[in-house]
C-alpha cells in the first residue's frame, strides 16, 4: 500500500483515521477532554520543550482535531495543517505568525465580507495594515508592496460572485517579492482546486462551509505547503530567529517544511486560543468523507440553475464563470474543470426591490448568511455580509445593490428551480 | 538506489531493525535539532552514542559523548549525520574504517553527498539522504499526525502501541 499514492477520494475518507489503538473504534472517535496524562516529568517536558509527538492540552491539539488536520493537509496536498476555531480564527493566526505592528499585506478586493472587515477594522488594532489591489490588474499588487509587505492575500474563488482567481500569477508575483501567497480557498475546496499545485505557500479555509458541508459546524483550517523559505530573509522573525517561548528553539531550523503549521500551533493557537471544539472536528472529518460526490453534484446543479437563469425573462444578468462565454470561463475551466463552484450571483429585473422579493419570495430555499450546504442558500449581500462596506467597496467586491448570490445545495435539480421560478414571479 | 525518492518499505526496513546509532554532531543544547532527534530516538529504544569532540568525555542525556567513530566502545548498527554535506567525504573515510562496518549511514535534512553514498553502497551499507528519522519514525508509526503533519501514509490495521502513553512504533510489515 505504501507504494501506491491513492487518489483524492480515498484520502477524504482514510486520510489521519487508523482504528482507535485503545478500542479498534473504526470512526475517529471524539476525544471530549481537555488534558492528557503524561507518563512521567520527563515525558511531560519532552512534549512541553517539542521534542515529542503528543498532545498535551485541547487548546493547543487535540486526537479528534489532528485527524481532521492530517486529512486537510493530505486533500490539499501541503506538508501539514492546524485547525482552528474558524475560518475567521485561521486568518488571525497565520497574519500573527507573519507580522509585527508596522508591517503590511496585499489583499484582494474581491473577498468574503467578512475578511474585508476583518482585514480592514480589527486588524489596524495590531497595527496590521491591509493593503486592497485588484487581481485582475496586477499593477496594482506590485505596485503596493514594500519592505514591510508580508503576504499576498487572495480567494480561488472569490466571494460572492465565484470569479476563479489567476493563481500562478499571483504566486509569481509574491515569489518576486519574496513573500508567500495565501489563498482562502473555501468557495472551491480541494476537490475543485488545489492551490499550492499552482504556486500557493499557505491555504487557508472556513471548514464550516463545503469541507463540513452540511451547515451543522464551526471550524477553520491553516494548510502549510511546505515550499516557503521563511530563512531567506528577515522578514519572518517568528520562525527564522530563536524563540524566546521554547527557550531559543529555532522553528524553521527544527520543523523545516512543516515549521509554518507548527509555528501557527505553538505560538499562535498556544496564546491566542481559538481552538476547533472537537466535536466540530468530528462532524467536520464525517463531512469531507462525502467532498467530492457533494462537491460534484454542487457543480452540477449550480450550473443547471445558473442556465435557467439566464435564459429567464425577469432575470438581468446572471455571473457564474461555468457558463459559456462568461469572461471569467477561461480561467475557471484552467484552474477548476471538474467544475464552477456552487456560489455564485445575479440580478433580478427591478434592481434592489426585486432582489428583496424574490429574497423573501422564496420557499425551499433559505435565506440565511452561509454558503457550502446541502441546502440551497441565498442572501442579499448589500443588506447582510457586505453591510458594512460602503457602496464603492460593496462594487469592487461584486456585492453591488441589485445582487442576489445563491449557494446552490444537492437537492434535486429540478426543485431548486421550481422554487427559484416561483419567486421570480412574486417580483412584479 | 534513487535517493531523490524513497520508498517507505526501505525506510522501515532499516528503522526496524537497526538497534544502535552513532549520531556525529549531537549537541548538549536541548533546542538544537539534534537533541531532539537523540531523545527521540532513545525514547524509541534505540541505544545511541553521541559523537561530538568538543563534548567528548561528557554526557549528553546520560550517554557518554565521543571525540570520533573510532573511539566508540562497540559495533553500531547506524551511523547518523548531523553535519554539513562537506563534510561528508571525511565522515565516510571513518565509517568505511569501522570494523565492522554499520549496516546504515543516515545523514539529515539538507545532507547529502552522492559520491560518498556510492562508496558506502559499494561497501554494502545502506544509504539515506537528507532525511530525517525522527521526521520518517514519526511519519511510519502514525506519531506525526498528531501534530497535523501529513504522514502520507494510510491504514485500517491497528497502530503499533508502545509502552506508556502516547507512544507508536513502527509496525514491521
Amino acid at each position: 500500500m505504501s507504494q501506491r499514492v491513492p487518489g483524492f477520494d480515498t484520502l477524504a475518507i482514510h486520510s489521519g483515521a487508523q482504528p482507535d489503538p485503545a478500542t479498534g473504534a473504526r470512526t475517529t472517535p471524539i476525544y471530549q477532554t481537555t488534558a492528557y496524562v503524561f507518563n512521567d516529568t520527563d515525558h511531560a517536558a519532552s512534549l512541553f520543550g517539542l521534542q515529542a509527538f503528543g498532545n498535551i492540552y485541547t487548546r493547543i491539539m487535540n486526537p479528534t482535531q489532528a485527524v481532521l488536520e492530517e486529512r486537510l493537509a493530505a486533500l490539499e496536498g501541503g506538508t501539514a495543517a492546524l485547525a482552528v476555531a474558524s475560518g475567521h480564527a485561521a486568518q488571525m493566526i497565520v497574519f500573527h505568525t507573519l507580522m509585527t505592528a508596522g508591517d503590511n499585506f496585499i489583499a484582494a478586493r474581491r473577498l468574503y465580507g467578512g475578511s474585508i472587515n476583518q482585514f480592514g477594522h480589527s486588524f489596524k488594532n495590531f497595527g496590521w495594515e491591509v493593503r486592497w489591489a485588484d487581481v485582475d490588474d496586477p499593477e496594482t499588487i506590485a505596485s503596493q508592496i514594500d519592505d514591510r509587505t508580508k503576504a499576498l492575500f487572495i480567494e480561488s474563488f472569490a466571494n460572492p460572485a465565484g470569479f476563479v482567481t489567476d493563481i500562478e500569477a499571483m504566486a509569481k508575483i509574491a515569489h518576486d517579492a519574496g513573500i508567500p501567497l495565501i489563498v482562502d480557498n473555501t468557495m472551491a475546496s480541494p476537490y475543485l482546486v488545489r492551490p499550492f499545485e499552482h504556486g500557493a505557500d499557505i491555504v487557508v479555509h472556513s471548514l464550516t462551509k463545503f469541507l463540513g458541508g452540511h451547515g451543522n459546524s464551526m471550524g477553520g483550517v491553516i494548510v502549510d505547503g511546505g515550499t516557503f523559505d521563511w530563512s531567506a530573509s528577515d522578514k519572518y522573525p517568528m520562525l527564522s530567529t530563536p524563540r524566546d517561548e521554547y527557550g531559543g528553539v529555532v522553528l524553521h531550523e527544527t520543523f523545516g517544511n512543516f515549521s509554518f503549521a507548527i509555528a501557527c500551533r505553538v505560538l499562535g493557537l498556544r496564546d491566542l486560543g481559538p481552538a476547533i471544539a472537537p466535536m466540530n472536528a468530528f462532524l467536520i472529518l464525517t463531512g469531507i468523507e462525502t467532498l467530492a460526490l457533494r462537491m460534484q453534484r454542487h457543480c452540477d446543479n449550480a450550473l443547471a440553475v445558473a442556465k435557467h437563469l439566464k435564459d429567464h425573462p425577469k432575470v438581468e444578468w446572471v455571473e457564474y464563470s461555468g457558463l459559456e462565454g462568461h469572461h471569467n470561463n477561461a480561467l475557471q475551466k484552467r484552474y477548476s474543470p471538474k467544475g464552477a463552484g456552487s456560489v455564485f450571483t445575479f440580478g433580478v429585473k427591478g434592481g434592489y426591490e426585486a432582489g428583496v422579493k424574490f429574497v423573501e419570495g422564496v420557499e425551499i430555499i433559505s435565506h440565511l448568511a452561509n454558503i457550502g450546504d446541502t441546502r440551497t442558500l441565498v442572501i442579499h449581500p448589500a443588506s447582510t455580509t457586505h453591510r458594512q462596506l460602503t457602496d464603492e467597496q460593496r462594487e469592487k467586491a461584486g456585492a453591488g445593490n441589485d445582487v442576489v448570490r445563491l449557494s446552490i445545495g444537492i437537492e434535486d435539480v429540478a426543485d431548486i428551480i421550481a422554487d427559484i421560478d416561483q419567486a421570480l414571479d412574486k417580483t412584479a | 538506489m534513487d535517493h531523490d525518492h524513497y520508498s517507505d518499505d526501505y525506510i522501515r526496513s532499516i528503522l526496524t531493525s537497526v538497534k544502535s546509532v552513532a549520531i556525529i554532531g549531537a549537541s548538549a543544547k536541548q533546542v538544537r535539532p539534534s537533541y531532539f532527534v537523540m531523545k527521540y530516538m532513545m525514547d524509541k529504544g534505540f541505544t545511541v552514542f553521541p559523537i561530538n569532540p568538543g563534548h567528548a568525555g561528557g554526557e549528553i542525556l546520560g550517554r557518554m559523548t565521543y571525540a570520533s567513530l573510532a573511539e566508540l566502545p562497540e559495533p553500531v548498527d547506524m551511523v547518523d549525520v548531523f553535519r554539513a554535506s562537506a563534510a561528508v567525504p571525511g565522515i565516510t573515510d571513518e565509517v568505511l574504517a569501522m570494523e565492522p562496518l554499520p549496516k546504515v549511514v543516515w545523514m539529515q535534512l539538507t545532507v547529502r553527498d552522492d559520491d560518498s553514498a556510492k562508496r558506502l553502497e559499494a561497501a554494502g551499507i545502506d544509504v539515506v539522504m537528507n532525511r530525517c528519522p525522527k521526521i520518517e519514525y514519526g511519519r511510519l508509526s502514525g506519531e506525526i499526525g498528531w501534530s497535523g503533519v501529513n504522514s502520507k501514509t494510510i491504514s485500517a490495521r491497528r497502530p503499533e502501541v508502545r509502552a506508556g502513553f502516547q507512544s507508536f512504533g513502527i509496525r514491521n510489515k
